[in-house]
């Protein structure tokens, strides 16, 4: 039997990270993959999609991004050479095409059973990902069979669905670049909108994302939010990387002439009924948004950092469709396909220690997993607003391994005990 | 935050969230209500029982409303029409919300009234035109609210109100209902 001081299971940017900080610690272990390095990266985006983080804000440790266009977005392909640059800087000890199929817990550790190897080892660390299935309703199924349906990991291009109208369910950032890309190809789009989070592309002429930054607000650490649990399923934010740094929020998309209901709430005879509540799921964004422009230009006024940006500016509300459809007929031939982008959940069916919730969301406190030696990395909202972020990568990794080599050395602080790693102070309070 | 007196128990409600998250079977309630035709289509509804918390419950006293149709339709007019008790429990519940937000947001109320208008074209109901739908074609909810707090506070008390309240979601969302005869 193979030993190891600690397991990383995957070689996305979370897992590399983690590696990283271990060998800084010499501390021996091994990265299981089940593909390549960065294998969602490479097989689980769609052809034209980029980074909502401008190129500048692709940290790593010890790696920067050099290229010649900071404020741009890198493409899927662009996101995995830059970690598969990362992986080889750091020497990281990869095994690719090697699916961990168990781990459970042994007296001493766990044992970690993969494709091809079998490891025991004191610590483990899940850096699986967040995103490791399509999270689709339970009526999809009642949906009749004269529509297509497909998920944003079988979505490539427009070119690859029918002629006709689409259905894109969500409006978090997965589905307004969908939507406006099969407008775009000609195919009439009609949107349905839950809870979604409203962002311009840039704000008093600086990327909006580093306002995020510069403010605090992406530093501030999970322990000091007031409701950890519902920041942790905040849907991603309407907001692309292009070239033009074009905002693309609702009321761009209704400008396109892509059509607004309310959220999907279920099939009944072959008619897709959609919420009445889109008002307020409208009104709740634009609501959270203004409380955001409101945190970073008190931080601007008061940091003193407003003196090299624009004029503080309020974006007009979205526009309510005149009457949003409450149901659609499914049958008529009007959608041809439904494209759900309804959000991912991570997948934990070879975790065979009892730290998964009954909605399968794994229990652990900033990263350390509520059994010992086990630890989590890249998931939301992990120990700061930043976690799933590249940027977010190197602050939780350093805190979590830091912890994870206290453990193997026979001290085991308290979670909440972990020093914070950031240099940025308390950021102010990040407004409901 | 610790002075602001709307009277609702927040503490109370927050300690039951964490405590129902590790006992969902405990947080299955079930609501009951007993008409009884009169005559005409006035109807008398009687609520006393309910479900909740693993075991019967009981209101203090038993309520009772009188269901009827107005003059204008050639009734009695001996209480309002069923559709009226629906904005009803719209107005209620969203008011609720708001003094309950409120007091976890620490925000002073001094008065809030809400007033609903729901449009319904009766055209439906009467069959003279099977284009139209039975219920309201589309409700809308006022609130004037006087309180320590900016404009922007309060639009965000009634948005969050709004987002946590069953009736808003009942009325917004289908709802699975199966009649039978006994």
């Amino acid at each position: 039997m193979e030993r190891a001081s600690a397991v990383v299971v995957g070689a996305g940017h979370a897992g590399l990270a983690a590696s990283h900080f271990l060998s800084q610690r010499s501390i021996d272990h091994v990265v299981l993959e089940r593909g390549e390095v960065a294998n969602s990266w490479r097989r689980e985006r769609w052809d034209s999609l980029r980074l909502i983080t401008p190129n500048w804000q692709s940290r790593l440790p010890r790696q920067r991004y050099e290229g010649q266009d900071p404020d741009g977005y890198m493409t899927a392909g662009e996101v995995a050479e830059f970690i598969e640059r990362f992986a080889k800087l750091s020497n990281s000890p990869v095994r690719t095409g090697e699916d961990v199929t168990s781990v459970r817990r042994t007296d001493d550790g766990y044992h970690v059973t993969a494709s091809h190897c079998e490891i025991s080892c004191r610590s483990v660390v899940i850096a699986s990902g967040a995103c490791n299935q399509p999270a689709v309703p339970q009526f999809s199924h009642a949906v009749p069979a004269s529509v297509g349906q497909l998920t944003a990991f079988d979505y490539r291009e427009p070119g690859s669905l029918p002629d006709g109208g689409v259905l894109v369910v969500g409006a978090s950032a997965t589905g307004v670049q969908l939507a406006a890309e099969l407008q775009r190809s000609g195919r009439p789009v009609t949107l349905s909108v839950g809870e979604h989070v409203r962002l311009p592309r840039s704000y008093r002429g600086r990327d909006v994302l580093w306002w995020m930054d510069a403010s605090g607000v992406w530093d501030q650490r999970y322990d000091e939010i007031e409701d950890v649990a519902r920041a942790r399923r905040l849907p991603s934010p309407q907001l692309v990387g292009t070239a033009e740094r074009a905002t693309l929020d609702l009321n761009v998309l209704t400008g396109m002439g892509v059509e607004l209901v309310g959220r999907f709430a279920a099939v009944r005879d072959g008619h897709a009924l959609f919420s009445g509540g889109l008002r307020n799921a409208l009104s709740l964004a634009d609501l959270k948004m203004g409380r955001l422009l409101d945190t970073f230009d008190e931080w601007a006024a008061t940091s003193g950092r407003g003196a090299g940006v624009d004029a503080a500016e309020r974006y007009p509300p979205t526009r309510l469709p005149q009457s949003a459809r409450l149901q659609l007929d499914l049958r008529s031939g009007e959608i041809r396909t439904i494209v759900w982008a309804t959000g991912f959940v991570p997948v934990y069916s070879w975790l065979q220690v009892p730290v998964v919730d009954q909605k399968g969301r794994l229990l652990h406190d900033g990263g350390t997993v509520a059994s010992p030696g086990l630890y989590a990395l890249g998931l939301p909202v992990l120990r700061r607003r930043k976690s799933t972020f590249i940027c977010g990568i190197e602050d939780d990794a350093g805190a979590v391994i830091g912890h994870l080599a206290g453990y193997l050395a026979g001290q085991s602080p308290s979670p909440a005990g972990l020093p914070a790693t950031a240099g940025h102070d308390r950021p102010p309070e990040l407004a409901r | 935050m610790t002075t602001v007196t709307n009277g609702v128990n927040v503490q109370a409600l927050l300690e039951a969230r964490d405590a129902l998250k590790e006992a969902p079977e405990a947080a299955q309630f079930t609501w009951r209500a007993s008409a009884k035709w009169n005559s005409g289509v006035h109807s008398t509804i009687k609520v006393q029982s309910f479900f909740g918390l693993g075991q019967e419950q009981s209101h203090k006293e038993e309520s009772v409303f009188d269901a009827d149709h107005p003059e204008v339709f050639a009734a009695e007019d001996s209480g309002i029409t069923p559709i009226e008790y629906l904005i009803v429990g719209l107005a209620s519940c969203l008011t609720a919300g708001v003094a309950s937000v409120a007091e976890n947001r620490g925000i002073q109320l001094h008065s809030v009234e809400a007033t609903v208008e729901g449009q319904h074209d009766i055209r439906g109901i009467l069959g003279a035109d099977s284009d139209v739908r039975n219920g309201y074609n589309d409700i809308k909810v006022t609130f004037t609210i006087d309180a320590d707090a900016s404009r922007q506070e309060i639009e965000a008390l009634v948005a969050q109100s709004q987002k946590r309240s069953a009736v808003f979601d009942a009325l917004t969302n289908p709802t699975n209902v199966t009649v039978e005869v006994a």
